[in-house]
């Protein structure tokens, strides 16, 4: 932007703001500086512009028009304008600290310093003094701009995916309720309408860009959804035990997870293991090598012996 | 300059406004703005007031000897309210750490959420909470981790390497307690490496804090986590592998310097490795959907592994 256009905005502002009683187009030519006094197409044309850039940084410009007036009146209300005053106790101010810092990537990270630039300009005190805890979360999934925009404005998306295991990307048409973190990887949750039901995506599996569909306002997200169970949901599956023996002196880790632990007399002990998934419990044996082998159940142990055999060639 | 210049001015005057005598340095750090930069704004903002623009209109700014005043700015000397994303950023970030043991019980949280709602308006309140951003159970060892680093004491602790699969002993001097990507980390001065380590909190075995001040040296620097907190250095081996569909998460799971579609879903990753080891025991999990390509000699060790194991099932079975 322009030094010259960005003076021109600052007075527009200002000049909205100042005004008590609408102001038609012809009015702000007058009393802004920088506008086209001779053509009327040109100037038209920049204050649509101005209009609209004023709307995108969240500028609420009023449009008044009266029924014996031709010509619209614009202004600024102040009280939609505002920040209104908030204070901020001590500790309130260190934990909008914290909190600003947390996310790393541009559009929530941009979002958050100008969250917390406007609440210092209000005169809040944010204390930034060094926290010993940091905490940050990352957004660095392409899709996540894009479904961002489409939860906040209520909108449909249609996006390519690729399941888990299968190798082709379908697209799905989905109206999002909402985006979930869970160890460290966001799900979009919502309705699939091809499939007439909710789903849950993972976000690092979506192919390509996400593209709104359908009209801003147009996804209702049901009474009483509960997100993160969704996602949860996903991950869970019946328990079962399995019978793993170890040799001795070996696999910490999977001694610390046992259940139960029995030392054996030949050199290798017995642990007893919980799991839900016996393909995700076989690639963590199989891992261990020689250290670890399953004797039961009989699905978990020949899913080691397929993945030693792969392994193999 | 970008086209975030107006919104910047729009918070600059009212934060001039209500920190009279506000110092040029000061101002151009929490600006992210180079002095010169804030000057410019300053002279900017002089120039621009009421309409008719006769000198009793515009802007006042002085900056003589570095203290800023302003003055005939009323008409902004409010900050412009919070957008939806704005204010949403800070509410989905409060609400998560609502879920550290830290604050759970502090009413300050629900404080500050009330307050930033009320002055953020409707819109934000929905979104905020549709954004959610979950953290696990805080592993047991936290809780005396992050006082041991608030009060500066060293820490003797017991930490599993799964690389290695081993419990190693380690004395450490915290320096903070980070949380990435949904796992919490310890980051401190390791005696045993001489050099900064990043701890998984829930892979320490024990923990002791010991009564002996954290005196970590000069050059003790905290890592900056932007990318990750794993980066592989320079000096690592380069392994190429081959996975199938059923194996492409190891792309989306490790940090790899090169990752080339082979078509119907097959995908070749480059991955630096510090220990080979680490890489074997990768292997032998991918099985049949994932073949060591380079360097043959890896290959070799991951088909030795595998025979030993293979021998235990002929044995048992």
């Amino acid at each position: 932007m322009s030094r010259r256009k960005t003076e021109r905005l600052l007075n527009l502002v200002i000049c909205l703001l100042a005004t008590h009683r609408p102001l038609s187009a012809e009015q702000i030519r007058q009393a802004v500086p920088g506008y086209d006094p001779d053509n009327d197409e040109a100037f038209q044309r920049m204050f649509e512009r101005d209009k609209n850039e004023l709307r995108e940084i969240g500028i609420p410009i009023e449009v008044h028009k009266d029924p014996w007036d031709d010509d619209p009146g614009y202004r600024i209300v102040r009280e939609a304008y505002e920040l209104p005053e908030i204070t901020l106790e001590h500790d309130e101010a260190a934990i909008i600290g914290l909190a600003a810092q947390v996310w790393q990537r541009a559009s929530l990270a941009e979002a958050a310093s100008g969250a917390l630039l406007k609440l210092r300009a209000g005169g809040v005190r944010a204390d930034l003094s060094p926290s010993p805890l940091e905490l940050r979360v990352d957004t660095r999934d392409p899709a996540f701009p894009p479904l961002w925009e489409a939860v906040r404005d209520r909108r449909a998306v249609t996006f390519g995916y690729r399941r888990a295991a299968g190798e082709s990307v379908l697209t799905r048409t989905v109206e999002p309720w909402g985006v979930v973190s869970r160890r460290g990887r966001w799900y979009v949750v919502g309705h699939d309408r091809d499939r007439g039901a909710s789903r849950v995506f993972r976000l690092s599996r979506i192919v390509g860009a996400v593209t709104p569909i359908g009209r801003p306002g147009s996804v209702t997200v049901p009474e009483g959804v509960d997100l993160r169970a969704m996602v949860g949901y996903q991950e869970m599956g019946v328990e079962r035990t399995a019978l793993i023996r170890v040799r001795r002196g070996t696999c910490l880790g999977l001694r610390r997870a046992a259940q139960e632990l029995r030392p054996g007399s030949d050199g290798w002990d017995e642990a007893e293991l919980t799991f839900s998934d016996a393909e995700w419990l076989a690639g963590w044996i199989a891992s261990l090598g020689s250290d670890a082998v399953v004797v039961d159940p009989p699905d978990a142990r020949e899913a080691v012996i397929r993945r030693l055999k792969g392994a193999l060639q | 300059m970008s086209s975030d210049r107006l919104p910047r001015l729009l918070a600059l005057v009212p934060y001039l406004m209500s920190h009279p005598g506000a110092e040029v340095p000061e101002v151009a750090e929490l600006f992210g703005l180079s002095e010169k930069q804030l000057i410019d704004d300053l002279q900017l903002v002089w120039m621009c007031g009421l309409p008719g623009h006769t000198p009793g209109d515009l802007i006042d700014v002085s900056w003589d000897g570095g203290e800023i005043i302003i003055d005939n700015a009323d008409t902004i000397a409010r900050p412009l309210k919070l957008g939806v994303d704005e204010a949403s950023a800070l509410l989905v970030a409060l609400r998560m750490l609502g879920e550290l043991p830290e604050f759970k019980d502090m009413d300050v949280l629900g404080r500050v959420i009330a307050k930033l709602e009320s002055a953020a308006g409707e819109g934000a309140a929905t979104v905020s909470a549709q954004v959610q951003v979950e953290i696990g159970a805080a592993p047991g060892a936290h809780a005396a981790i992050t006082d041991a680093t608030r009060r500066r004491r060293r820490l003797s602790l017991r930490y599993y390497v799964p690389g290695r699969d081993e419990i190693t002993p380690r004395e450490v001097d915290p320096i903070r307690v980070v949380l990435v990507d949904g796992r919490h980390y310890l980051e401190g001065w390791c005696y045993r490496a001489e050099a900064m380590r990043m701890f998984r909190v829930d892979r320490i075995v024990e923990v002791e804090v010991l009564d002996v001040p954290a005196d970590p040296p000069a050059e003790a620097e905290p890592m900056d986590v932007a990318e990750g907190v794993f980066r592989p250095s320079e000096s690592d081996e380069l392994v190429e592998l081959e996975v199938t569909p059923m194996g492409r998460w190891v792309a989306e799971y490790y940090p790899c310097e090169e990752v080339a579609e082979l078509g119907e879903g097959r995908l070749r990753v480059t991955l630096r490795v510090r220990d080979q080891s680490w890489l074997v025991r990768l292997a032998l999990r991918l099985g049949e959907n994932g073949t060591v390509v380079a360097p043959p000699s890896l290959a070799e060790q991951v088909a030795d592994a595998a025979r030993q194991a293979l021998a235990n099932y002929e044995h048992v079975a």
